[in-house]
């Protein structure tokens, strides 16, 4: 349960204040997290205080009937259960957890975080859980002296950075009476793409090159592929030859650094849009001139991408995108 | 609860698991299957095979409705068989059926960890019927396989197989044992029963009664029951003085003798004669007498004496009691008991045993001593062949006549009858006498060993000036019984219990070592009684404790088993043991860096070899040998002591 920020109750900043010193939450923390024996907290289960209550009803009996035995055996599973408290403790602790890698995604998608967790002891570690939200979680096992690799999927719900926040790790090993479970809030962040507008607005014309295109030439030489025919496309570009086969308008491409130029640009957009939307729009259209093998350039207010081509700018702008208008570092 | 991933502590459980509960459950229960009505076991085994078979076919699950309906099915079938609910057996049944019901609707873990713990509570209830020391291993097995199923249940990624969670399930056991040893020997007793105890509690527990008639202690010399056992703080006594009195029978019906409804109790005990200290452990057996060696000296705690010299407890012996006695033997009591006292001890019913009456009036006649009288009556019984048998005609409305004069065979009990009718109509005071005679020497445990069939019946006569006196008739007629015990007075023919006949010497041994090993069992174990608890406290030094030292010790042992039980739990938490070949190779790095050369954390062998080589080129020989040497052992999967070696020498050779 993540503390709401800026909770309106008194009670409520008092919980958090307690749980807060409780639990030691004490925010992000950078590089390895070791799960030293103060980070682990343990506390019996349903089952467990279920399994307490029939060794009691087994003593009543013991005593009733005076069944030396059923002391023996109560006490016996008593002592088990006690020691399994231990055993759920150790399974958890002394585990060195750190991020591992996490690719970027678009806003409405899950965030794949990668978290290692490195178990340095001779113990064999099972039925370790790892969630994010208390609902679903991810199981692992660790062998000794083994690194396995656990991806937490976390919503992606605004461009940005992401964190994947407090993470909890439990288990309930090896006799399920017992839960032990530590916090881990790692240092790692995800970027987040904007999510891409719905289709609909057409993107911009490519304009004639500026200047320096007609020195190096019309850039007519590298046929690169087709595109549906829009309003205002040059009558040369027109694949007459496709029109006699298909009936369809469609424009002749063509690569080469001095033809005409798409510039993805901010101002571009419809005025009463607002900032988010123009986002959205960008996107989309990053991603479809990507895909279309098109070479195009990205202009934000305050930021201009110069026209290239390929994953690179894609990623460029993507990500210029993802951050306008926030903080640029990871805070 | 704040903070906790409640939602998921619960998944559907694998038929792996349930086959293994089933099998959890059907072994804890096996003991009250064997015992309960046949169809109740049928019912039980056949709710499990369901639940089965449903996994094997992947059938549907029960309905609601169909278990509703066996479970009030069961309910009056119950209720009509034991005629009760509530009982201990008609409770026992119930739970066995319900429990098999719940394995019918057991689908996820909660349900099966539900279905674990109620299978401990059916371990318990076995202990109702049997605690000897193969059920508590039979029983010990159950709960570990169950724990077993238990954490079988806990492994979210692959199944690691079965002997994982059983091993693991043996380790967490035996790391509980210490705190399980000193709750056992501190945790509070409270006597018990907390609450009124169902009437059928205490059925099936054999011993003496409060009357004798023919044939009644028949029934007992048959049995191999242990009565009480005897540890002697000195030598063990002759077997002629080995007479543990029991129920002492005053009034005569002429066919059964009953002991008196009411007692007189008294503290005067006998502490003249040969004194003998010793500590005797009493079996249950539901009445009330205490036994002890001819005559008491002292009154066990919760008991009284009476003036026949019983020891009568406080409440019926329902629990392995134990006691220390001191006894004399070789004496008399009651020189001063009064007329109407002995008079009730000369009563016979009118009209009966006319030809014994007859028989005692004339030797009366003969022998006005009463010394001499009972001596020609013991010679009469040695010389007019009488036989000692278990196995005598059934007599008639005149037993005592016809057993005189007409059958002469029969056991203790016919000799003890007649003989007192003979004296009560000759006018000497006389009674019945039961209890045991003898018992079984352990050389093993040294001990003596009573059991039912040393079950025995003799007389005891008031003479002028000295008292009641024992008499045994019995000894007259076969001194063997009393000299060497029943197994050697019978002839072959007649049947005994296999344990009381000792013919082979390695089997009489091996039971012999085996009883010694109960008996230690019963002692320590079956016996830890408040009693025994208060007495374990003040012998380490807590007699008069009060509650809250004892909840202190009690905390602070609990705390010590504790601790020795994380010390093993947290053993494993170590880091992983670096193997050799990993140390030998530390120690040939940190050689290289005595000469300047340190290993980046990130740098390989074969990278670090090759750094080295471009520094120290004086080196490189040596370096590429002994990193091929490393790369092969540890990374080339291979082995063997040899190579170990030339590692090992290869590198402590080198100097750098």
């Amino acid at each position: 349960m993540l503390p709401a920020a800026g909770s309106p109750s008194l009670f409520g900043a008092l919980k958090n204040g307690i749980l807060e010193w409780m639990f030691q939450w004490r925010g992000p923390e950078r590089g390895t997290i070791v799960l030293v024996q103060r980070r682990v907290f343990i506390l019996p289960t349903r089952q467990g205080l279920l399994f307490a209550g029939v060794i009691v009803l087994m003593l009543i009996g013991s005593v009733n009937y005076d069944l030396s035995l059923g002391f023996i055996l109560a006490f016996l599973l008593g002592a088990t259960g006690i020691q399994s408290m231990l055993h759920t403790f150790r399974n958890l602790a002394n585990l060195r957890i750190s991020p591992g890698r996490v690719q970027p995604v678009f806003a409405g998608e899950q965030v794949q975080f990668q978290i290692r967790i490195a178990n340095q002891a001779r113990l064999h570690r099972y039925s370790i859980g790892i969630t994010s939200d208390k609902k679903s979680a991810v199981y692992i096992e660790v062998p000794p002296d083994e690194e396995v690799t656990a991806t937490v999927a976390i919503p992606a719900i605004r461009r940005g950075w992401q964190r994947p926040g407090r993470l909890t790790l439990f288990t309930f090993f090896p006799a399920g009476l017992f839960r032990a479970w530590s916090y881990a809030d790692l240092d790692m962040h995800a970027l987040v793409y904007p999510a891409p507008a719905a289709p609909g607005l057409a993107m911009p014309v490519a304009e004639a090159g500026s200047g320096d295109g007609g020195v190096r030439g019309q850039g007519h030489d590298e046929f690169s592929g087709l595109r549906p025919y829009r309003p205002g496309d040059s009558p040369r570009h027109i694949a007459w030859k496709a029109v006699a086969r298909d009936d369809t308008l469609l424009t002749k491409q063509f690569s080469g650094r001095a033809d005409a130029e798409l510039w993805l640009a901010w101002e571009t957009l419809p005025p009463a849009m607002d900032g988010e939307m123009r986002i959205a729009h960008l996107t989309r259209w990053v991603i479809e001139a990507d895909r279309a093998g098109l070479p195009y350039g990205l202009r934000l207010p305050g930021l201009t991408l110069p026209i290239a081509a390929g994953a690179a700018q894609r990623s460029d702008c993507l990500r210029a995108l993802a951050l306008h208008g926030l903080a640029a570092d990871r805070a | 609860m704040v903070s906790l991933p409640t939602a998921l502590d619960t998944r559907i459980i694998g038929s792996r698991d349930i086959c293994w509960l089933s099998a959890g459950f059907l072994l804890a229960s096996l003991p009250h299957l064997l015992r309960m009505p046949i169809w109740l076991s049928l019912l039980t085994v056949g709710i499990a095979g369901w639940r089965l078979l449903q996994l094997r076919m992947r059938s549907k699950p029960a309905a609601k409705w169909q278990m509703v309906l066996i479970a009030a099915a069961a309910s009056v079938g119950i209720l009509l068989q034991y005629r009760t609910l509530f009982g201990r057996e008609a409770g026992v049944a119930l739970l066995v059926v319900m429990l098999a019901l719940k394995l019918l609707e057991t689908r996820d873990q909660r349900d099966g960890m539900l279905l674990g713990f109620l299978g401990f509570f059916l371990l318990v209830t076995n202990f109702l019927h049997s605690q000897t020391i193969p059920t508590a291993a039979y029983m010990l097995g159950c709960a570990w396989l169950l724990v077993a199923g238990l954490i079988g249940m806990q492994y979210t990624g692959a199944w690691p197989g079965w002997r994982q969670p059983v091993r693991r399930a043996g380790v967490l056991m035996l790391q509980g044992v210490p705190l399980m040893l000193v709750l056992f020997l501190l945790f509070p007793r409270i006597p018990g029963p907390l609450w009124g105890l169902p009437q059928d509690a205490y059925a099936g527990l054999s011993g003496l009664s409060d009357n004798m008639s023919p044939g009644s202690l028949n029934s007992l010399i048959l049995s191999d029951a242990v009565a009480f056992r005897a540890t002697f703080n000195g030598k063990i006594p002759e077997p002629k003085d080995l007479y543990w009195r029991g129920p002492v029978l005053w009034d005569y019906d002429g066919k059964t003798w009953t002991a008196p409804r009411i007692v007189q109790s008294t503290n005067d005990l006998p502490d003249n004669g040969t004194q003998i200290e010793y500590t005797v452990t009493v079996e249950p057996h539901n009445k009330r007498w205490l036994f002890a060696l001819e005559f008491p000296g002292l009154r066990p705690p919760r008991s009284i004496a009476t003036r026949d010299m019983q020891l009568l407890s406080f409440t019926p012996v329902r629990n392995r009691i134990r006691y220390d006695m001191t006894s004399s033997i070789g004496t008399a009591y009651g020189a001063d008991d009064d007329q109407s006292l002995l008079a009730r001890n000369l009563r016979l019913p009118p009209d009966s045993n006319p030809r014994t009456s007859e028989f005692a009036q004339g030797l009366r006649k003969k022998f006005p001593n009463d010394r001499n009288l009972v001596a020609a009556v013991l010679a009469h019984l040695r010389n007019e062949n009488f036989v000692y048998t278990l196995s005598p005609p059934l007599l008639g409305e005149q037993p005592v006549d016809e057993f005189l004069f007409e059958t002469r065979r029969g056991f203790c009990e016919h000799y003890a009858s007649a003989f007192t009718v003979l004296m009560r109509a000759a006018g000497i005071p006389a009674r019945v006498v039961t209890g045991y005679l003898g018992g079984e020497v352990n050389p093993v445990g040294e001990y003596i060993l009573v059991r039912q069939a040393d079950a025995h019946a003799w007389v005891e006569i008031w003479l002028q000036n000295t008292g009641w006196v024992r008499v045994d008739p019995t000894a007259a007629v076969s001194p063997a019984r009393v000299e060497r015990g029943i197994a050697s007075a019978l002839p072959r023919t007649d049947v005994l219990p296999m344990f009381v006949r000792g013919d082979f010497a390695l089997l009489q041994r091996m039971r012999l070592t085996l009883d010694s090993v109960t008996y230690t069992w019963n002692q320590w174990v079956l016996g830890y009684t408040p009693d025994r608890q208060r007495r374990f406290l003040s012998y380490i030094g807590f007699s008069e404790a009060t509650w809250q030292t004892l909840a202190f010790v009690l905390i602070f042992c609990a705390g010590v088993a504790i601790l020795i039980g994380t010390a093993f739990a947290l053993r494993d938490l170590r880091g992983v043991r670096e193997d050799a070949v990993k140390k030998t190779y530390r120690r040939f790095c940190r050689k290289l860096e005595r000469r300047g050369l340190r290993r980046d954390a990130a740098e390989g062998p074969r990278v670090f070899a090759q750094r080295a080589a471009r520094q120290h080129p004086e080196l490189a020989a040596a370096v590429a040998e002994i990193t091929a040497l490393y790369i092969a052992l540890r990374y080339g999967g291979e082995s063997g002591a040899e190579r170990m070696q030339a590692f090992k020498n290869r590198v402590r050779a080198f100097t750098a």
